[in-house]
């Protein structure tokens, strides 16, 4: 087991280099109504309860979190498919927090989002080959007669036979269908492609095929990435800054190695702990920190730091009373936490010098 | 040593349909001994759930042509009468699925399904085996297990469902667990969970247990013993150590380098994935069924079929390369990554 110290190489972040996606903020309650005739508001989803975000040109940023953390709606308040209830959103310095469906219609050229599930995100009842083709027909990028040729291209591009233009969806595999996904993101050449667990419901052999295309493709297309997923290996292969998401907040942002070796906030180590390691023997020096319980509801978090009920390290009252904010600690670290971990507590440097 | 708990014998498993016959499992042996946790690992299609459910005897057997022997405690499972099975299924022998939401009867409370299960094998009164229901509820870890028994399935989260599911596979003591996929679709802090209880369950049940999943990441800490599946056989067998330390077989290499790794610490690597899809199982190609997807295929692999031979001790696999050349490949470009 070798150690490298060198990080990786973090993209510039000067003052010419404004972020591409910012959000200052956001929340997102979904209101819960009883009543038949007479509705009437008797509370709400904390989906998203104060998100701030910066993704910079060209870097890949992972959002990781257990299901019904916020992770997905905050990606859908970025891509306005939902309307945040509060907070800012800018691309590209540009405020689009308002926009109307007719302003956000030249804005989704540049921001593109792919899904989770291969088999519920096409329709099945169009052919591949019209599929990939209605970006081009909504946003009338491509003359009518040049239509085809770009999607094949582009079919060819994600690692299709361009032949099978004129098949359904039904006679692709998971794999395949998800390839289909990125050619149609991709059609408007966008500049940022938000990912929702694009690679969860796959095989390992073909997640790997998958995470790779994505890879080649931001090089060749400098692209920026918002990559959604609940698995934190492949979230930090693929990323270069990492947000750790709790009940509808991010709890810690770090560079992905940081994150793997000095994580701060405990719920980033339990996360940490619970991934496998396919080694035997390192499987073994690892600390587990095991969490009890589920994630509590989101329509009434606990007071204070939202993670109190579940942390092993909650110290009282202080963590019921007061909510951490994010401080930094290491370079590019962030975490919001009053009793941050120590260095390395949850993974020993197999190998390393003491 | 005793004779193993289960003993499979050369199982075939064939469904003909009109474009040709699927040859799910082909000429598959193996054995699990009690207290051994087996993992059974390969993509989608591979044979790995078929191998478990007709051993279950839950394949049709209208469709399917099903040879070899199944032996359980010595008795071949295969020639028994249908009502016999059933009483085998369900309390000696039990399995749990991936999808905790589509095992469980959304119509009838969890505790009423596992007293089901529990009175169908046992002549126990209603009250005595909800008790037994509830007991078992708490062993799994459900919170106030006496209330969440009276609940529906939907009122519970997907980590929930999966112990109840395992409660209800352990509560008639079985000697067998199979669990096809029990952690798929949860969170990895949920699977951590699940595959801790199942492992103290199988410690104080003295039972076997069967992890059949495609990520070779997630067993290496839970299992003594592991079967690699490609196209309906068994390409590679041997210990945890085996598989991940020396692993014989281009595929199971395939697979070990598909697996993103969060103790990867240098530079960004790519992944190695294996390229192409698994074949047809009608149009399985000849020879070594993985020799179009395979990097060091050369003549022999393309006609004679590799039998799954023991290279040292019980550690087996089919493959045509030579030990030598396996054992350079593995270090040089495999362990690279690790």
């Amino acid at each position: 087991m070798s150690v490298q110290v060198n990080e990786r190489t973090e993209p510039q972040r000067t003052a010419d280099h404004n972020p591409l996606i910012k959000i200052v903020g956001v929340k997102k309650h979904f209101p819960i109504s009883r009543g038949i005739i007479f509705q009437k508001k008797v509370g709400a989803v904390h989906a998203v309860d104060g998100v701030d975000l910066e993704v910079y040109p060209g870097e890949t940023v992972g959002l990781v979190g257990e299901t019904g953390c916020g992770k997905s709606t905050l990606a859908r308040v970025i891509m306005k498919l939902y309307d945040a209830t509060e907070g800012q959103l800018f691309f590209d310095g540009q405020e689009y927090t308002g926009y109307s469906r007719g302003k956000m219609q030249p804005l989704r050229r540049e921001m593109q989002m792919m899904f989770q599930d291969p088999y519920s995100s096409l329709n099945a009842r169009k052919t591949v080959g019209s599929i990939i083709a209605d970006p081009f027909l909504i946003h009338k990028t491509v003359p009518k007669g040049r239509i085809k040729k770009e999607v094949q291209q582009l079919m060819e591009l994600v690692g299709l036979n361009p032949e099978h233009y004129n098949r359904y969806p039904h006679e692709f595999s998971g794999g395949q269908r998800q390839r289909i996904g990125v050619a149609r993101a991709l059609a408007l050449k966008p500049r940022l492609l938000v990912a929702d667990e694009p690679v969860s419901a796959l095989d390992v052999s073909i997640q790997a095929q998958i995470l790779n295309l994505l890879e080649d493709l931001q090089t060749e297309f400098n692209l920026t990435y918002l990559f959604i997923a609940h698995d934190l290996s492949v979230v930090k292969h693929v990323s270069d800054r990492v947000a750790v998401m709790y009940l509808g907040r991010i709890v810690e942002l770090a560079p992905g190695n940081t994150l793997y070796r000095n994580p701060k906030h405990p719920y980033t180590g339990a996360l940490l702990s619970a991934v496998p390691i396919p080694d035997p023997d390192l499987a073994k020096q690892k600390k587990r920190i095991i969490l009890e319980g589920d994630v509590p509801s989101p329509i009434d978090p606990p007071s204070g730091c939202r993670f109190h009920p579940r942390c092993p390290r909650a110290q009282f009252p202080k963590c019921k009373e007061d909510d951490p904010q994010l401080l930094p600690h290491h370079e590019g670290q962030v975490a919001a936490c009053h009793f941050p971990l120590e260095d390395q507590a949850v993974m020993e440097q197999a190998g390393a010098p003491a | 040593m005793a004779e193993p708990l289960l003993e499979v014998r050369h199982l075939k498993v064939h469904f003909p349909t009109s474009d040709g016959v699927v040859k799910a499992v082909d000429d598959v042996s193996f054995t699990i001994d009690r207290g051994e946790t087996l993992g059974v690992v390969g993509e989608s299609g591979s044979g790995k759930s078929v191998t478990f459910l007709t051993i279950m005897g839950l394949t049709n057997l209208k469709s399917a042509r099903v040879e070899g022997e199944v032996l359980f405690q010595g008795v071949d499972l295969l020639k028994l009468p249908v009502e016999e099975m059933r009483n085998i299924r369900g309390s000696k022998m039990t399995m749990i699925f991936q999808d905790p939401l589509t095992s469980l009867h959304p119509f009838y409370k969890v505790g009423d399904q596992i007293v089901e299960a529990i009175r169908t094998h046992q002549h126990v009164s209603k009250r005595e085996a909800m008790d037994m229901a509830v007991d078992m509820l708490r062993r799994v870890g459900i919170p106030k297990p006496d209330e969440r028994a009276k609940q529906y399935p939907h009122e519970y989260s997907g980590g929930m469902r999966q112990r109840a599911m395992i409660a209800m596979a352990l509560v008639l003591n079985p000697d067998l667990l199979i669990a096809d996929e029990p952690t798929t679709a949860l969170d990895v802090t949920v699977q951590a969970q699940i595959l801790d209880l199942i492992d103290r369950l199988k410690e104080e049940f003295n039972a076997a247990v069967v992890m059949i999943t495609h990520d070779l990441g997630v067993v290496a800490e839970h299992c003594d013993n592991i079967q690699v599946m490609y196209a309906g056989k068994a390409v590679e067998y041997g210990s945890a150590r085996d598989i991940y330390y020396d692993a014989h077989m281009p595929y199971t290499w395939g697979l070990l380098q598909s697996i993103t790794r969060i103790d990867e610490t240098g530079e960004k690597e790519r992944l190695k994935p294996i390229k192409g899809l698994p074949p047809s199982l009608i149009f399985v190609p000849p020879g070594c069924a993985f020799h179009p997807r395979c990097p060091y295929v050369f003549d022999r692999c393309k006609t004679e079929v590799p039998e799954l031979l023991p290279t040292n001790g019980h550690h087996a696999a089919a493959c045509h390369l030579s030990l030598a050349d396996k054992e350079r490949i593995f270090k040089e470009e495999v362990l690279q990554r690790a």
